[in-house]
């Protein structure tokens, strides 16, 4: 069983998660992903996908089952972009760094990297106060960099921004991927950011959340952000959306 | 046309990857646009003429209100002076220059006044200052441990709702009658919302927050230093403004009851009550309702000073 297993960024194994309230969030969740895999989760809401993410994070205990994972350095990317409002840009993104004790020329050449990468050069002083959502959200994504995790894991990041900036965000995400070559753990709702960004996509059904079909995506990286207009993306699109139909009803 | 939006706010609303280059995009397409002519022209100084009229607008609305109120009651002051009270009754209610001439210009009436104002000042603020490092303290402590707080809170809340006068005597019994129960009882009535700002504070961090900490393995002290006191800031800093407040009374109060040694603005109050001075008596509530006009204006400066750049705090 562990075999297969060996090489993975993260592994659960047969997880269940009943909360003592009685609901069953998670039952016979088993997946593993290695470097240069990005796999996205898509369910409806409050089907427990998040909490899959608590439980490789080490957040949350499950009930049932095993998860192996090295969270000496885990990226984990939160659903709101968690900003210190006291910290500048900078500040914020050399926090993590600071938490594990990086010392201060480390961190300011770590920060120095990740700010270019999320494209906020000239934004390094501003407070989280005065940066729209999709700064505020590239601030927190470049604050993970900064430990160049080998296993990101992103907990629907992008559902409180607009349509124009979440595409743009989707792109440099999969850029990100491509040059850090880390295995990602994506959770969202939206199909076509899933399909855009992943290697694969799993399809969660609700209540409780089991992994009822996995979908290869065949693009290769980068990705042009056309290809969203592209019949075979559509295609694919169209038979995710179905089997997510399917696990709702 | 469009395009005339300060470079600030289009950075901020820009959310292309190009995002740095957005203020010299904007700045270089306004200049084009005013050459190309006379329809330019007005929408270009619209904006900022209207901008100009409602900052003088605002102006004159902020000001203007407390300015008429102001005359109005001081009219009101000198109607009640000469129209209602009649000579003999008078003292009651000197009018306001007599009060301005014997309770302000007149040196030594000044003096005395000033001198018990600046000894009552240095109670209220050394009474804030000690309530600030329990109050800190013990909220602290509270959000550390759930034990503690639920310990300490319902005693923290009977010493809020006992009412001052009840323990006057005790006070003095302990204490003594001089600064030292002035001190206290400035303590007492500053600590409580010193507390309960605080514990609210450091409890207000969000739970990602919180979580992220924790996936980073940041022990409690970090935690606190790093995440809890400065989340707490903004709380703290409201706590301040009332405790501040609260304080200055607490000195005045204090003054009445135990008033050996120095004299604080409150024995003279007194004083001046006894001996039907009215208008050094007005005078003297003028200058100790200034000085608690005074210290909660410095902390609220404290505030702007300290957490403005961050904090978008509405303030008085």
């Amino acid at each position: 069983m562990k075999t297969a297993t060996q090489n993975a960024a993260v592994a659960f194994d047969d997880i269940g998660m009943t909360f003592p309230d009685g609901t069953e969030a998670l039952r016979n969740v088993t997946l593993s992903i290695s470097k240069g895999e990005f796999v996205t989760i898509v369910g409806p809401s409050g089907c427990g996908k998040s909490t899959l993410l608590r439980i490789a994070s080490g957040l949350l205990e499950p009930t049932a089952g095993t998860v192996e994972v090295d969270r000496q350095r885990l990226g984990y990317v939160f659903q709101d972009a968690t900003l210190l409002p006291w910290r500048t840009v900078r500040q914020n993104i050399e926090l993590l760094a600071e938490l594990h004790g990086i010392d201060a020329a480390e961190r300011h050449s770590l920060s120095e990297a990740a700010i270019e990468l999320v494209g906020l050069v000239g934004f390094e002083n501003h407070y989280p106060k005065s940066l729209s959502g999709g700064m505020k959200m590239r601030t927190s994504l470049a604050r993970t960099l900064t430990l160049k995790p080998p296993l990101f894991l992103f907990d629907e990041p992008f559902g409180a921004v607009d349509e124009i900036t979440r595409e743009h965000l989707n792109d440099e995400t999969q850029l990100l991927f491509k040059s850090e070559g880390f295995a990602g753990l994506f959770i969202t709702h939206s199909i076509s950011e899933a399909v855009f960004m992943s290697t694969s996509v799993l399809v969660m059904s609700s209540r409780p959340g089991r992994l009822v079909e996995r979908f290869e995506v065949p693009f290769s990286y980068p990705r042009n952000p056309d290809i969203r207009f592209e019949p075979d993306f559509a295609l694919l699109s169209g038979e995710i959306s179905k089997a997510l139909r399917g696990s709702h009803s | 046309m469009t395009m005339q939006a300060s470079p600030e706010s289009e950075t901020r609303e820009s959310e292309t990857s190009t995002l740095v280059e957005a203020p010299e995009e904007a700045a270089d397409t306004t200049a084009p646009e005013v050459d190309q002519g006379m329809p330019a022209v007005v929408p270009d100084d619209a904006p900022k003429a209207y901008r100009l009229k409602s900052r003088q607008r605002e102006a004159v609305e902020t000001i203007l209100p407390p300015l008429a109120l102001g005359a109005a009651l001081i009219g009101l002051w000198y109607y009640i002076a000469y129209g209602v009270l009649d000579e003999t009754r008078r003292f009651l209610m000197r009018p306001p220059h007599q009060v301005l001439e014997v309770g302000f210009l007149d040196s030594e009436n000044i003096s005395d006044q000033l001198n018990a104002l600046w000894s009552s000042t240095q109670v209220a603020l050394i009474g804030l200052l000690i309530a600030i490092c329990i109050g800190i303290f013990l909220a602290t402590v509270m959000s550390q441990a759930k034990i503690v707080e639920r310990a300490v809170f319902p005693f923290m809340v009977t010493l809020q709702a006992i009412p001052i006068l009840a323990i006057v005597p005790l006070i003095g019994f302990w204490w003594g009658y001089g600064r030292t129960s002035r001190l206290v009882v400035c303590v007492i009535i500053s600590l409580f919302p010193i507390i309960v700002n605080t514990l609210f504070g450091l409890l207000s961090a969000e739970r990602a927050m919180h979580d992220l900490f924790t996936l980073h393995r940041a022990n409690r002290l970090t935690r606190l230093r790093k995440l809890m006191f400065p989340a707490a800031l903004p709380a703290v800093f409201a706590g301040l403004r009332i405790s501040a407040g609260l304080s200055v009374i607490g000195a005045i109060v204090g003054d009445f009851f135990f008033g050996r040694g120095e004299a604080g603005i409150g024995q003279l109050l007194r004083r001046y009550a006894n001996n039907l001075n009215g208008e050094e008596l007005l005078a003297s509530v003028i200058l100790s309702s200034a000085l608690g006009i005074v210290v909660f204006w410095v902390f609220g400066w404290l505030q702007t000073l300290i957490i403005g750049k961050w904090h978008d705090s509405r303030q008085v």
